[in-house]
C-alpha cells in the first residue's frame, strides 16, 4: 500500500505470478519499460488515487474534491469505472482495481506494461521528471507549509488563479528541456550599433554594390530589429505562465506556488499530447499479448466483452483508444505490406492498390519508431490516410447556427484531416502569447491570442483576464477576434473593456 | 478509512455550500430548485464553480465524429463533445450541478436569513418507550452476557494472577468476571406539526402568482422541515368553495369565479377539530390569495372563523397576499385591522419574485 509516501507492502501472489508471465511477454514484444510495482486498490482509493492526478501526495486543493465528487457519483452510479492507473515515473507504479476479474488483471498489466514503454521512450516525454512522485510529495508539503503560514484561503486562492493560467505553457519548448539560452550579448555581436555595413566600392560602382534601395531596405529591417529589441519582451512569449513568474510582482510564497502549478502543467502536458498514441499503443499491446499468448480459453468471452468495451464508440464520438489503436494497426499493415514510398504513392489503380503487397514486412519496426518520435498531432498528420477515413468511417462536424444543432459537415479526407488536426494543435488549447509587458510604456501587459478561426469563450475570457491582472497588478490586454473582427479585450483592475481595433496596414 | 480526499472534498462541498448562500436570494426568487428535488436531494446547477481558462467556444469548434451518417445529419450534442472525456487522467472536468441535502439547504436559507429556531411550545406527543442498552454491570441474566468484556476480565484476572499459559491459551470466567449488558427504558416523545397550505385559485391569481406561491412554501416546507420530526402538510384550494386538494393539484389547478375566503377557513377549522388537536399539534395555517374577497359580508365571516378557532389554535397564521393585476388586495387590509395587536398573526404582501425572500423571512422569522 502506498500511503504517505511509504511502501508498506505488495501485490498478492497470485497476481505476483501473473505480474510475471505477463511481463515476460512483454518484454518478449519488445516493450521497454522502468520496474513496475502493481498495487491493488479498493474503488475509493482508486476514485482518490485519479482525482489527484495519480498522486495520493499531492497538494490539498477544492479541485481534486471536486473530481472525487465527479468520480465517486459516477462510480456510484456505474457510468465508468477506472480499471488501472498508472504513473510516469522511474520506477514505474500502477494501480490496479480491487474488483477487476483475473482476465481484466491481466489484460490491465499488459495494458501498463505499454503504457510505461511508451512514458519511457517517446521523446515528448524526454523531460519530464521521472521522479515525479517525490516531486509532487514536495510540492504538497512545501503548499502545506504557506497555508500553514499565510492562511489556507488565501494560498488556495492563489492556487486557483495560478490554475487558471495553467494552459498557458509552451509544450513545444518545455524550460527543463532547453539545452541552451540566447544571450543577450551574442544578440548585440549579432548586430551592432551603428548603422549598415556596406561593401568597399569605387564611387562610381557604389550605387550598384551598395544599391540605396538595399540599403535603405536593410536600414528599415535593423531599426526593426533595433526597436523590436528595445521591447519588453523583445519575442513574443508563449509561455506565458513562466513570464509572469520571472516579471510580474509576486511575494516568493506566490511565486513559488506559481512554480509548482506550472511545473506540474509541464509534466503533464506530453500525456494531453499524446493521448491518442499512448491510449492506441497501450491498447495495441494488451490485445495482441492477449490474443496471442496470456489468454486461457476460459477467459475469452470475459476478455472479449472488455475488450470491446475499452473500444467502443459511444455514439457517434470518437474514442482515442480505437482511434488508436487502428492506426497503429493501419501503419503496421501498410509497412508489412510494402504500403508506402513513392511507388505507393504513384500507383492511382484502385485494384492494384487493395492487392499490394511487397512483403518488405517492416510493420512491427515502423510502429516502434513512431511511438518513439511522434505525438499526436503528427502521427495524425503523417499517418491519416485515405483508406483509414473511409474504413473508420470518420467525418467531421460543425455547428449549425441556423438550424441550432451539430450537423455532419464532410466526409472528405481532407476536411476531416484538418479537423482533427486543428484539434490536436496546441492540444486543442488556444495558443496566446505575451508580445508587449510595458505597452504605451505604462507598465501594461498585453497578449495576442494567435486566431486561427476560432473564437475563444468570452465568458471564460473576462474570468481569465482578471486573473492574469490579479497577478500582472497594471491593465492587461488581449488581442484577439470576434469572429472577423480583431479586438482588444482589456482588464484594468475595475473595468472590462471590449473594443474593435483598426486595423491600420 | 479516513482518506486524505475526504479534506479536499469537504472544502469542494464548503465551497459549494458558500456559492448557493451567495445566490441563495437568486435562486429562490428563480424558482430554479424546484422540481429539481428528489427524496432527500436537490440538484443545484453551479454555472462557475469550475477554474476559467482560455478555451474556445464549444460552438465554434467542431470536431470530428465516426458512424453513420449522410452530410447535413444532425448530431445530438452528446456525439459532438470530443471524445477525450473517456481516458482516466483528464484534469479539470467542470461541474454542473451540485447536491444537497434539503437539510443542508434549510440550513443555509436560515444562516442567511438568519432565522430563528422554533421554540419548542412542550406539545410532546408521547409516541413510545424503547430499551436502550446503555452500560455494564456485574450481576443479570446469562441472556446478556457481554462475551467481550467478560473475556477481558477473564483474561486479565489470569494474566494478573500468573495463571495465564501463552502456550496453552485457555481462559475460564469464574463468577465475578462475568460481564452483562445493562439497559435503560427511554420515553420517545416526538412533537409534530401540520402545515395547512391555502390558495385562493379563483380567476384573478395567475400563473405568476401561483408560480410565487409554490416557490414560498418550498422554502417554507424546507424550513418546518428541519424544525419538526413528523411533518404534515394538507392542501386547501378555494374559490368560491373549497375543497381539500394533494400537492400536485394544488400547485396546478386554475379555476375561474369568485372568491369566498370564508368557505376554505371553514375548511381549515373543521379539519384542525377534527385530525389536529392543539394541544398534541404544532399547527401553521398559511393562506395565499390576491386579496380580493367578494363582499364585505364574506370577509366578516372569515375574520370570524380565524378570531374563533384557527388563531387560537395554531402557532400562528400566516397570510400572503400576492400581488395581481386584477384584485383589489383589500383583505390584507381588513386583516391587519381586526388583528392589529395579535402577535399570532402574521401577514405579508409579495409584490414580486423578489419579494419572496422577504416573506419568508416574515413568516420565519418569529420563531413561533
Amino acid at each position: 500500500m502506498y500511503r504517505q509516501g511509504r511502501w508498506t507492502g505488495g501485490l498478492p501472489r497470485y497476481l505476483k505470478e501473473i505480474q510475471t508471465e505477463i511481463e515476460e511477454y512483454a518484454v518478449g514484444c519488445g516493450l521497454d519499460f522502468f520496474t513496475t510495482y502493481f498495487e491493488v486498490v479498493s474503488y475509493d482509493e482508486m476514485n482518490e488515487i485519479a482525482a489527484y492526478g495519480g498522486f495520493p501526495t499531492r497538494y490539498p486543493h477544492w479541485r481534486h474534491g471536486m473530481e472525487y465528487d465527479r468520480l465517486k457519483k459516477s462510480s456510484t452510479y456505474g457510468l465508468s469505472k477506472i480499471y488501472e492507473l498508472v504513473i510516469n515515473n522511474d520506477p514505474c507504479t500502477a494501480y490496479l482495481l480491487e474488483g477487476n476479474s483475473l482476465v481484466d488483471q491481466k489484460l490491465v498489466m499488459a495494458h501498463v506494461f505499454a503504457h510505461c514503454d511508451f512514458f519511457k521512450n517517446n521523446l515528448w516525454f524526454a523531460h519530464t521528471n521521472r521522479h515525479m512522485i517525490d516531486e509532487m510529495a514536495n510540492h504538497g508539503a512545501r503548499i502545506r507549509m504557506y497555508m500553514d503560514r499565510y492562511g489556507v484561503e488565501k494560498v488556495e486562492e492563489f492556487i486557483d488563479l495560478c490554475l487558471s493560467l495553467d494552459n498557458l505553457i509552451d509544450v513545444h519548448n518545455p524550460p527543463m528541456a532547453q539545452a541552451y539560452h540566447f544571450e543577450e550579448e551574442d544578440r548585440e555581436e549579432v548586430l551592432g550599433p551603428g548603422d549598415v555595413p556596406r561593401l568597399k566600392a569605387k564611387p562610381y560602382m557604389e550605387s550598384y554594390i551598395n544599391p540605396p534601395e538595399f540599403l535603405k531596405e536593410q536600414r528599415d529591417k535593423m531599426n526593426e530589429e533595433n526597436r523590436r529589441q528595445a521591447m519588453f519582451p523583445s519575442d513574443p512569449v508563449k509561455d506565458v505562465m513562466g513570464f509572469l513568474m520571472a516579471h510580474a510582482p509576486l511575494a516568493p510564497w506566490q511565486r513559488g506556488v506559481m512554480e509548482i502549478i506550472r511545473e506540474e502543467a509541464y509534466y503533464f502536458a506530453p500525456q494531453g499530447q499524446t493521448k491518442i498514441m499512448n491510449e492506441g499503443w497501450a491498447t495495441y499491446w494488451h490485445s495482441k499479448i492477449m490474443t496471442e499468448k496470456a489468454l486461457d480459453t476460459s477467459e475469452i468471452i470475459d476478455y472479449a466483452d472488455h475488450a470491446s468495451m475499452v473500444t467502443a464508440t459511444s455514439g457517434r464520438q470518437l474514442n482515442p483508444y480505437k482511434m488508436g489503436v487502428e492506426l497503429y494497426r493501419h501503419i503496421a499493415e501498410r509497412w508489412d505490406k510494402g504500403r508506402f514510398g513513392k511507388d505507393w504513392d504513384e500507383c492511382d489503380d484502385m485494384r492494384e492498390r487493395e492487392s499490394w503487397d511487397t512483403g518488405t514486412g517492416l510493420g512491427m519496426k515502423k510502429i516502434f519508431e513512431v511511438r518513439r518520435i511522434h505525438n499526436d498531432l503528427t502521427f495524425i498528420d503523417e499517418f491519416l490516410t485515405h483508406e483509414f477515413v473511409r474504413e473508420q468511417r470518420l467525418f467531421s462536424f460543425e455547428y449549425n447556427q441556423r438550424h441550432r444543432q451539430f450537423e455532419i459537415e464532410s466526409r472528405q479526407f481532407d476536411e476531416v484531416k484538418k479537423k482533427l488536426l486543428s484539434q490536436l494543435t496546441n492540444m486543442g488549447q488556444p495558443v496566446i502569447r505575451v508580445i508587449d509587458a510595458n505597452h504605451a510604456n505604462r507598465g501594461e501587459l498585453v497578449m495576442l491570442h494567435d486566431h486561427r478561426g476560432v473564437d475563444l469563450d468570452p465568458g471564460y475570457t473576462t474570468a481569465v483576464l482578471a486573473n492574469v491582472n490579479r497577478v500582472w497588478k497594471r491593465p492587461v490586454t488581449l488581442v484577439t477576434r470576434d469572429g472577423d473582427k480583431p479586438i482588444a479585450a482589456r482588464f484594468d483592475g475595475t473595468d472590462f473593456v471590449e473594443e474593435e481595433i483598426e486595423t491600420g496596414e | 478509512m479516513n482518506l486524505r480526499i475526504h479534506q479536499d472534498h469537504a472544502r469542494f462541498r464548503e465551497i459549494v455550500k458558500g456559492r448557493i448562500r451567495k445566490e441563495l436570494r437568486k435562486y429562490i426568487s428563480s424558482g430554479e430548485l424546484i422540481g429539481k428535488e428528489g427524496d432527500k436531494l436537490v440538484s443545484i446547477p453551479l454555472p462557475q464553480i469550475d477554474i476559467p481558462r482560455f478555451r474556445f467556444g464549444e460552438r465554434n469548434q467542431g470536431g470530428v465524429g465516426q458512424g453513420d451518417g449522410e452530410e447535413g445529419d444532425a448530431l445530438s450534442d452528446a456525439d459532438a463533445e470530443s471524445g477525450e472525456g473517456q481516458a482516466g487522467s483528464d484534469e479539470g472536468q467542470h461541474i454542473l450541478e451540485a447536491d444537497v441535502t434539503i437539510e443542508e439547504l434549510a440550513e443555509i436559507l436560515g444562516e442567511e436569513l438568519e432565522l430563528p429556531n422554533i421554540e419548542d411550545k412542550g406539545k410532546e406527543k408521547l409516541v413510545s418507550t424503547k430499551e436502550r442498552y446503555v452500560g455494564i454491570r456485574r450481576v443479570g441474566p446469562e441472556s446478556l452476557k457481554h462475551f467481550k468484556r467478560t473475556y477481558r476480565e477473564a483474561l486479565k484476572r489470569q494474566i494478573a494472577s500468573g495463571v495465564y499459559n501463552p502456550k496453552r491459551p485457555v481462559i475460564i470466567p469464574v463468577r465475578e468476571d462475568k460481564r452483562f449488558r445493562s439497559w435503560k427504558l427511554e420515553e420517545l416523545y416526538e412533537s409534530n406539526a401540520v402545515i395547512i397550505y391555502m390558495m385562493d385559485v379563483s380567476g384573478s391569481m395567475g400563473e405568476e402568482q401561483k408560480e410565487m406561491v409554490r416557490i414560498e412554501s418550498f422554502w417554507i416546507d424546507a424550513w418546518l422541515t428541519t424544525q419538526y420530526k413528523g411533518l404534515e402538510t394538507r392542501f386547501i384550494i378555494h374559490d368560491a368553495t373549497a375543497r381539500e386538494v394533494d400537492r400536485e393539484t394544488f400547485f396546478h389547478t386554475r379555476e375561474s369565479g369568485g372568491t369566498m375566503i370564508s368557505s376554505a377557513y371553514k375548511l381549515c377549522a373543521d379539519m384542525i377539530e377534527r385530525e389536529y388537536s392543539p394541544a398534541e399539534w404544532n399547527i401553521y395555517p398559511f393562506h395565499f390569495s390576491d386579496g380580493d374577497n367578494w363582499s364585505t359580508d364574506d370577509t366578516k365571516n372569515s375574520l370570524k372563523i380565524l378570531d374563533e378557532i384557527i388563531v387560537p389554535s395554531s402557532n400562528m397564521f400566516c397570510y400572503g397576499q400576492v400581488f395581481s393585476p386584477y384584485g383589489s388586495g383589500q383583505f390584507i387590509k381588513d386583516l391587519v385591522a381586526a388583528f392589529a395587536d395579535d402577535e399570532r398573526v402574521v401577514t405579508s404582501e409579495i409584490p414580486d419574485r423578489d419579494g419572496i425572500v422577504d416573506s419568508i423571512k416574515t413568516f420565519l422569522g418569529k420563531g413561533r
